[in-house]
């Protein structure tokens, strides 16, 4: 009797505790993630009284514009440098900074202030420091006699320059996770390795630290990348998609598409492609990679 | 031992390169800004000037207070719904969890500019577009939160809910008086995050807000930028230090915290 | 000469001395247990023998070789781990391989795919796969070569560290409490099968544990440590009957040895609570008389106990009492057959023989003693 009572009590508190969290669940994520799946074969714009479905056509038009390939094209370059730099840079100054207690908390710190720092303000630290004319890193190549680059306002170097403040940003960040990824192996590895004849610091990073860190680092480049292609706010602030195209990313196209032409139908076949990627990145990390990293 | 310091100040000193030229950019009168001098400390110091043009043409502290109260507002729901779902999702039997804890891992997949059109529409029809109501909503459910308390009592040892309601209490009072105070690791971890993250975004509130009544930091330093600097440098980059300000000074108080709790948070994510 | 040999190590951490100027030698094929309690710097001494830690000061040999400046991998010594430390992304095989490829192969040979397609490479790594399954057949690790540590048991985790220490053939073995993982059945079994690995190898080998009864059964030497001193270095035979402090012979043996009160006179002759036992020694006030619980019987005479309660072990019984005199707490192994005669509260004599007494000082060295036997109570 009371068995009872008690499992229909905790049935009733169970339901009700997920009911707020449902409701919000269902109203401000379930619901508009599917109507911005509806939206994408629609030709809905914002105010326009009437919306008509129109099949494909909003992906046809992708394909056939110009603009969106630039779009698709400049963000996997981004992806594609900021990835592998800050995955690498994340990973030399987490071996650096835990190679000796000395300054490491002080070095981690300095390391990670990029990741709190409001990125709308830095990135109007960084159009400074770029400044063809009056910028300090213009400036000191030409005390070097160097050439000086536009950075920001030449189709040539904007994506590197965006892609170098994006690796700037996001270092720390992946530094602080191989961080906690190297301090979960066990330091008797290290000391069995020694023995068993890895002489150099290189031989024991391949031997352990490397294998070791392999769900870590998988981890890593998947959020990575994700974080990457979400590359928005230095876009906004710095190029607004220019110079000519030459940055225009994915999330800075649907939003152009959505909150400045107003078409929303178009914007939201854009977003869908955004979200297949990242659920492409996931499905390759859970699917495929995870079983070659995990040793159990 | 050493090269290993020499090599982490120098690459440290490069991370604070748009840091300290941010600063000192703030400290100099334009006219010393444009000659383009290597020197990072200042001939003449404009502080004055350039802060006070900043706090004098823009309502620094409104954006600021903006800040606070969307932050603020986002976690306090956040953390309302998601702390007894997650207690409830990992420690209760009842119809439908798993659908629930399904519903929860669906979620994960779906970044927030998926669902931000409808949003926008929906906003705008209910008129709610330009409040902090349409700032704080669709954040207010988290479903990372949800999976991290989940996670978090999981842990939990079930003995000390059986003793709990061995002393008589009910699931009410459990989580109120058992689970509760030993979410703290968990919530400050999450609080973190989710205020870094928050105070730093841009997409969502330069869709939402149109003026300077309910603008963010973020949207101040664009607001600034576009209507006030043009290329008055120092005033931007005192602009600039005045909204990055207090996250940083919150980081460096408490840096442990902050890269433990992103370390964690990030790890789970 | 060979074997392990360490004169004078002492190292501190901070302002904490781990060890004390500590000399050991461990002969060619010899078998020394280092016991001591958790925290007396036993393991410390394995690693820097091992090269993992550097002592302050001190010299060691191996294999005739000065290897205290070394790194580990010169040092010729194969050391099994406490937890095993096997490298959890390489399979059984792979694992044992290890200090032979570190080795044997350069860098570059060691490489996945391309470094089997070097000259010499293929012929070295074929000589390594025989030389990994002859040293993993005898460990009965043949069937599980191609699993993962993750996929074996205890046990089994335990023989794969065993084998990739004996694969490589060094001049020592080093051995951290390599049993403390196992549950009791296996890690009686098991201490005879390391017996058995050391027999064969011939090997100089230290063993490290906190167990004392492992240290007797399988050492030919035991070293006893504590406080990073070493306190004793013999045979088990001689560390249980004839230790050499007090502090030896109460960490050796259990139940734990007996202590007693006792005095010698300006004769010599020794009393416990006015009590004459039998034995002469340089006359000492404070003295403490030590018997091992089975070299107490039931007898007429002898010291005087008060029975509190009995334990029944199957093949014998423990009687825990209380000397009469001075309440000091005294265990006697007896005979399953003495329960009748022994009640709980009553007042019973223990008596032993002279010879098997040990006599020690205030300072808890040992006393010379020898039986009188015009004197012998019981």
């Amino acid at each position: 009797m009371r068995q009872r009572s008690q499992l229909a009590g905790e049935a009733i508190a169970g339901a009700l505790m997920t009911l707020p969290a449902g409701i919000a669940y269902l109203l401000l994520l379930l619901l508009p993630t599917l109507a911005t799946v509806l939206l994408a074969f629609s030709d809905y714009e914002l105010g326009a009284p009437v919306l008509g479905w129109i099949g494909l056509d909003n992906f046809r038009e992708m394909l056939a514009d110009r603009g969106f390939g630039v779009s698709v094209r400049n963000t996997l370059i981004y992806v594609g440098l900021v990835t592998p730099a800050s995955i690498l840079g994340g990973l030399g100054l987490a071996l650096l900074v835990e190679a000796g207690a000395r300054g490491r908390a002080l070095f981690r710190a300095v390391f990670f202030l990029p990741v709190v720092s409001l990125t709308v303000a830095m990135a109007a630290a960084w159009q400074y420091l770029l400044h063809p004319t009056i910028g300090p890193v213009n400036a000191a190549l030409r005390a070097m006699g160097l050439g000086t680059p536009f950075w920001l306002s030449s189709s040539d170097t904007v994506l590197l320059s965006l892609a170098a403040i994006g690796t700037w940003e996001s270092i720390g960040f992946n530094m602080v996770l191989f961080m906690a990824g190297l301090t979960a192996i066990p330091r008797e590895l290290y000391a069995a390795a020694q023995v068993d004849g890895a002489r150099s610091a290189f031989d024991r990073f391949r031997l352990v630290t490397w294998p070791l860190l392999g769900p870590t680092t998988l981890f890593v480049l998947t959020i990575s990348m994700i974080r990457s292609l979400r590359v928005f706010d230095t876009v906004a602030v710095l190029t607004q998609g220019g110079p000519n195209k030459a940055s225009e990313v994915l999330l800075f196209t649907m939003y152009q598409q959505g909150f400045t032409y107003l078409r929303l139908g178009y914007s939201a076949a854009i977003t869908l492609v955004f979200l297949a990627v990242v659920l492409a990145l996931m499905w390759v990390q859970t699917r495929v990679l995870d079983r070659r990293v995990h040793y159990a | 031992m050493t090269a290993r310091i020499a090599v982490l100040a120098l690459l440290g000193a490069l991370v604070l390169m748009p840091y300290l030229w941010m600063v000192a950019a703030s400290l100099k009168p334009v006219s010393e800004i444009f000659r383009a001098s290597l020197s990072l400390w200042p001939e003449h110091f404009a502080a004055a000037e350039n802060y006070g043009k900043v706090l004098a043409r823009v309502p620094v502290l409104h954006y600021l207070w903006n800040g606070v109260v969307v932050c603020g507002g986002i976690l306090v729901f956040q953390l309302l719904f998601a702390v007894p779902a997650g207690y409830a999702l990992a420690k209760l039997r009842f119809p439908g969890r798993g659908l629930a804890f399904g519903a929860v891992m669906l979620g994960l997949l779906v970044p927030p500019h998926v669902p931000a059109l409808p949003l926008y529409v929906a906003a705008s029809g209910l008129g709610l577009l330009d409040s902090y109501t349409a700032l704080i909503a669709p954040f207010t459910i988290s479903v990372f939160a949800i999976f991290l308390f989940r996670q978090f009592f999981g842990a939990l040892p079930d003995d000390l809910l059986h003793a709990a309601r061995l002393d008589g209490m009910g699931e009410w009072s459990i989580v109120w008086r058992v689970v509760l105070p030993n979410a703290w690791p968990a919530a400050t971890a999450f609080a973190i995050f989710s205020v870094v993250s928050h105070w730093n975004d841009l997409f969502w509130p330069l869709i939402v807000v149109q003026g300077h009544a309910h603008a963010t930091p973020a949207l101040g330093v664009l607001y600034f930028r576009s209507e006030e600097a043009g290329d008055d440098f120092g005033a931007m980059m005192a602009a600039a230090v005045l909204m990055t300000l207090p996250l940083v000074l919150a980081f460096l108080l408490a840096q442990r915290r902050f890269v433990e709790g992103i370390a964690t948070t990030g790890l789970k994510g | 000469m060979a074997g392990i040999t360490i004169t004078g190590i002492g190292k501190r951490f901070g302002a904490t001395v781990v060890l004390r100027d500590v000399s050991l030698t461990v002969e060619p094929g010899e078998f020394v247990a280092l016991v001591g309690p958790s925290g007396c710097g036993k393991t410390t001494l394995m690693r820097i023998i091992a090269g993992i830690e550097t002592a302050d000061s001190g010299d060691i040999t191996i294999g005739g070789r000065a290897v205290t400046r070394l790194p580990p991998a010169e040092r010729d010594v194969a050391m099994v781990f406490q937890s095993y430390a096997l490298y959890p992304h390489l399979t059984v095989r792979e694992n044992i391989a290890v200090p032979l490829a570190m080795r044997r192969l350069s860098a570059v040979q060691r490489l996945p795919v391309l470094g089997g397609l070097l000259p010499g490479a293929r012929a070295r790594r074929r000589a390594i796969a025989s030389e990994v399954e002859r040293a993993a057949a005898p460990l009965g690790l043949a069937p599980l070569l191609d699993r993962r540590p993750m996929e074996l048991s205890g046990g089994q985790r335990q023989r794969v560290a065993l084998a990739r220490a004996i694969v490589r053939r060094p001049a020592a073995f080093l051995m951290d409490e390599p049993l403390s993982n196992l549950d009791a059945a296996l890690r009686v079994q098991t201490r005879r099968e390391i017996v058995e690995i050391h027999r064969a190898a011939g090997v100089a080998t230290l063993y490290v544990t906190h167990d004392q009864a492992e240290a007797l059964t399988m050492a030919d030497k035991v070293a006893v440590m504590m406080d990073g001193a070493l306190l004793q270095i013999s045979s088990p035979e001689a560390i249980y009957a004839d230790p050499a402090s007090l502090q030896v012979a109460t960490f050796i043996g259990s139940p734990r040895i007996n202590m007693l009160a006792a005095t010698a006179d300006a004769e010599g002759r020794v009393d416990v609570a006015g009590l004459p036992v039998g034995l002469r020694a340089q006359a000492h006030s404070a003295l403490t008389l030590a018997l091992r619980p089975e070299a107490l019987r039931l007898a007429q005479e002898g010291l005087p106990v008060i029975a509190e309660h009995l334990e029944f072990l199957g093949d014998g019984l423990l009687l825990h009492a209380r000397h009469a005199p001075d309440g000091a707490a005294v265990i006697a192994r007896l005979e399953p057959e003495a329960r009748e005669k022994v009640q709980p509260g009553a007042a019973l004599r223990l008596g032993f023989a002279p010879e098997r007494a040990l006599l020690f000082g205030a300072d808890g060295k040992r006393v010379a003693a020898r039986a009188d036997a015009r004197l012998v109570t019981a």
